[in-house]
């Protein structure tokens, strides 16, 4: 079967659902007693499995099929959730991961599992010796379709929530030459419009054709009967649909005795999987998948019509004609609305940056002997996909660095009078038009003599400066490069390069990171970041005749003083802007700007910081405020000091940006 | 016409400061009338700055300035050559562009030690046809952005 046009679609789900594998192991280990987490699991392999079978992945589709097993175990009762257990397998989910991954670089997902399947399988075997007769009757084979107590429970629940349970049996044309594809086609149908609860013969044997021209499923819904037969219908080569209600009664007598000693202790957990189940049906947004790259030739079209906008605009308002205006203002407020879908569309929840965390810390806090407890909140704040993209390794190391120098050992914690749990708690939330993400950790805080002491034998600082240096100077050096506070030298993090390259990584992002720290209490790290890189309000401003664009997120405000305002400092020329000293640097003489203009007496100022310094531009005049896409200045140019990129004004000449971070010192 | 055609190579004709040199027309993008350009501070003496082609900001520099030939006011035949060069646009400023030649392979020479005003290593050789002596420039060498970065270095 060919089998392309699906592959990237299956990339991209087999990516969804090993992530929720993971996310719901972790929670599994939290709550080993939830099944409704183990069922969670048992649907993702499960679907997972079905895919990459149907795909041909055969090692893919087997291992999943191992480690079903091993959560059916679980399910069943028969395997008790460790974490030794659950090491082997967050072991082979990492092994799936390597083969999907492999699978999306063109190669066909062949890796040898044998370790993985071996420990899978004796895992598996452990309960089986216990309780093989339960195994046995669980993948009973007889025409009936046989419920296990999950499955009823399921089937009750959707009873009392008014959705119809239905027998649904299938028979394919004897000419069908893809059997195991048209299976595939109709549990897709079905699960559009509802749960596939349990088919007859078991999915795997349908996957591996080994079954004649029929199969049985049950069937949780909410259409009628005439929709599904339907919807089935519309699949070629299928003969012959059946519907028929299903009710619970009919093999109740058969094995109620047996599964009723277990149903009164797993009750409750069935109903809240029962009862997420339906919630999270209904609030499903309906979504498609759109190539990224599509959505970049939207953003460059969008980009040219904001341009244009700016152009039309001026030509209004020279021309000055009443209906011309009144169009141009529409238009103008119609892609205003259009700009902030096509920059929502590009738009992703930090989520897929945050979710390999839980992971990534409890495999540090088990290499490290420590026990750390992560809480995430506001994965679902959005950012530009392009931030996105860039903002995972600054995070990693910072999460990294927390644990490892940050977060004590539990003894040393229990002797401070702390929780022996250390805390690491990842923040996102929006605020104006900036995204913060903090990283909290309740650990050993930032030592200030050690730091300093580091410094100064490192040269990074003098005897005379690091006096004069506030806390937040102080915590500042620890990013800055060559620097190391852990005393041994350790894998995870320590080696010197990292916090000076997650600081310029954020920077260059243009954003920002913070540093707060208490001794023995724990430390903090801010991270602002912008919510979008391509479109940025900016101020425009006249230096002589030329046009250049300040970011409005370094202006703090603009002033105009006059020259006798102006005082003399340390052979610079600063001002006393509401009773803080601010050096005025005079873009005119940075830029070499040719003089054209006559002097006036008295500048006009863009007030700008930079963390907690300030400086004063000086420029001619100012034109207003707009909102400008950036571009960069290609890479011929790349590298022009003070200058981070260009933009196209609205008569269609190019204006500079400023990059005010290199100016202020 | 039975003989085997020889091989030749399209190129583009720019005049600068009567000399004609030619770059191959696989290399350039479009030729542009003069439009404004803005300046962009801190780079070498020849780059111009940049210009808005159709959205895209494009950097330009003034081969005269390049090849320091004394300066030339820009007039109604001044042109502008967007070339493309390891997938970067760069726009060169030319006196006039106005021809497009085949010329067969055979025709070209290895540029001689002393040509024009242009130094060797920005030429890859040298074409006669007819009267005409067409000089090849070799745009990776014209365009190397090293100069334009030690400039960088030394000002900050």
């Amino acid at each position: 079967m060919d089998t392309n046009q699906y592959l990237e679609i299956f990339i991209d789900e087999s990516n969804e659902h090993l992530q929720s594998i993971n996310d719901q192991l972790l929670e599994l280990e939290k709550n080993p007693n939830d099944l409704a987490i183990v069922g969670e699991i048992f649907r993702s392999a499960h679907t997972l499995k079905g895919m990459s079978a149907t795909m041909g992945y055969q090692d893919l589709s087997n291992l999943t099929h191992k480690m079903e097993n091993v959560l059916d175990g679980v399910r069943n009762d028969q395997i008790q959730v460790d974490s030794d257990m659950l090491d082997i397998v967050f072991d082979s989910v990492d092994d799936l991961e390597a083969m999907v991954l492999d699978i999306s670089k063109g190669g066909n997902g062949a890796r040898d599992v044998s370790r993985v399947v071996e420990l899978l399988q004796a895992v598996e075997l452990g309960h089986v010796l216990k309780d093989g007769k339960e195994q046995e009757d669980y993948s009973g084979n007889s025409d009936d379709l046989q419920l296990d107590e999950f499955t009823r429970a399921v089937l009750e629940q959707s009873a009392e929530q008014r959705l119809n349970n239905f027998q649904v049996e299938v028979y394919l044309n004897e000419d069908c030459l893809l059997k195991a594809a048209r299976v595939y086609m109709v549990f897709d149908v079905l699960e559009q419009i509802g749960e596939v609860v349990k088919s007859q013969p078991s999915v795997e044997t349908l996957e591996n054709e080994e079954f004649d021209h029929s199969f049985k499923v049950l069937f949780v819904t909410e259409e009628e009967e005439e929709e599904i037969a339907g919807r089935i219908n519309k699949i070629s080569e299928i003969k012959q649909v059946e519907v028929s209600t299903y009710s619970l009664d009919k093999d109740e007598s058969q094995s109620k005795s047996e599964i009723e000693q277990k149903q009164n202790i797993k009750e409750e957990d069935k109903q809240e999987l029962a009862d997420n189940e339906y919630k999270g049906k209904q609030t499903a947004n309906k979504t498609i998948r759109v190539n990224i790259d599509r959505l970049d030739v939207l953003m460059n079209l969008f980009e040219e019509l904001v341009i244009d906008r700016g152009r039309l605009e001026q030509i209004a308002a020279e021309i000055n004609h009443l209906e011309l205006n009144d169009t141009v203002e529409r238009m103008t407020r119609v892609s205003g609305d259009l700009q902030n879908i096509i920059l929502n569309m590009r738009m992703v929840p930090i989520e897929q940056v945050f979710n390999r965390f839980p992971r990534m810390v409890r495999q540090l806090s088990r290499d490290l002997n420590k026990n750390i407890d992560l809480r995430i909140i506001g994965e679902e704040t959005e950012l530009d996909r392009t931030v996105i993209d860039e903002i995972g390794d600054p995070l990693v190391h910072l999460i990294r660095n927390a644990i490892d120098h940050g977060i004590e050992h539990p003894e040393e914690r229990l002797a401070q009078g702390k929780d022996a749990k250390g805390n690491i708690e990842l923040k996102a939330y929006h605020n104006g038009n900036h995204v913060f993400i903090e990283i909290v950790d309740d650990g050993a805080g930032i030592d200030r003599e050690k730091v300093l002491g580091k410094a100064l034998s490192n040269q990074v600082v003098t005897r005379e400066q690091a006096e004069k240096l506030t806390d937040k100077d102080v915590y500042e050096l620890i990013m800055a490069s060559g620097f190391s506070t852990a005393d041994i030298i350790s894998d995870v993090s320590g080696r010197g390069v990292g916090l000076d390259v997650v600081k310029n990584t954020i920077e260059s992002l243009g954003g920002n990171i913070e540093i707060d720290s208490e001794l023995g209490e724990g430390s903090m790290f801010s991270i602002q970041l912008p919510l979008t890189l391509s479109i940025i309000s900016v101020m425009l401003v006249e230096i002589q005749k030329e046009k250049y664009a300040i970011p409005l997120s370094s202006i703090i405000e603009t002033a105009i003083v006059k020259k006798e305002a102006v005082l003399r400092a340390h052979n610079r020329e600063v001002i006393d802007f509401r009773g803080k000293i601010v050096p005025l640097v005079f873009l005119k003489d940075i830029f070499n700007v040719p003089l054209e203009l006559e002097d006036q007496d008295y500048y006009s100022l863009v007030i700008a910081r930079k963390g907690d310094k300030m400086a004063g531009f000086v420029v001619d005049s100012f034109i207003g405020q707009q909102e400008v896409v950036l571009k960069s200045l290609g890479g011929y140019l790349s590298g022009v000091f003070a200058i981070s990129g260009a933009t196209i004004l609205g008569d269609g000449q190019v204006a500079l940006i400023l990059d005010s971070n290199a100016l202020i010192k | 016409m039975t003989q085997e055609p020889n091989k030749t190579i399209k190129v583009i004709v720019f005049q600068l400061e009567n000399e004609e040199y030619a770059i191959p027309v696989h290399q350039v993008g479009s030729i542009e009338r003069i439009m404004p350009i803005t300046r962009v501070p801190g780079t070498a003496e020849f780059v111009e700055g940049v210009i808005n082609l159709r959205g895209v900001v494009t950097p330009i520099i003034d081969l005269r300035k390049r090849f320091s030939i004394k300066n030339y006011e820009m007039d109604e035949s001044t042109r502008i050559i967007i070339t493309i060069i390891d997938e970067m646009d760069v726009g060169l400023i030319v006196d006039s562009a106005n021809d497009v030649l085949d010329i067969e392979e055979e025709a070209i020479e290895p540029p001689p030690q002393v040509i024009g005003a242009v130094e060797e290593e920005y030429v890859s050789g040298v074409a006669k046809l007819d009267k005409r002596l067409l000089i090849l420039l070799n745009l990776s060498q014209v365009l190397s952005s090293r100069e334009v970065r030690e400039l960088y270095d030394i000002e900050v």
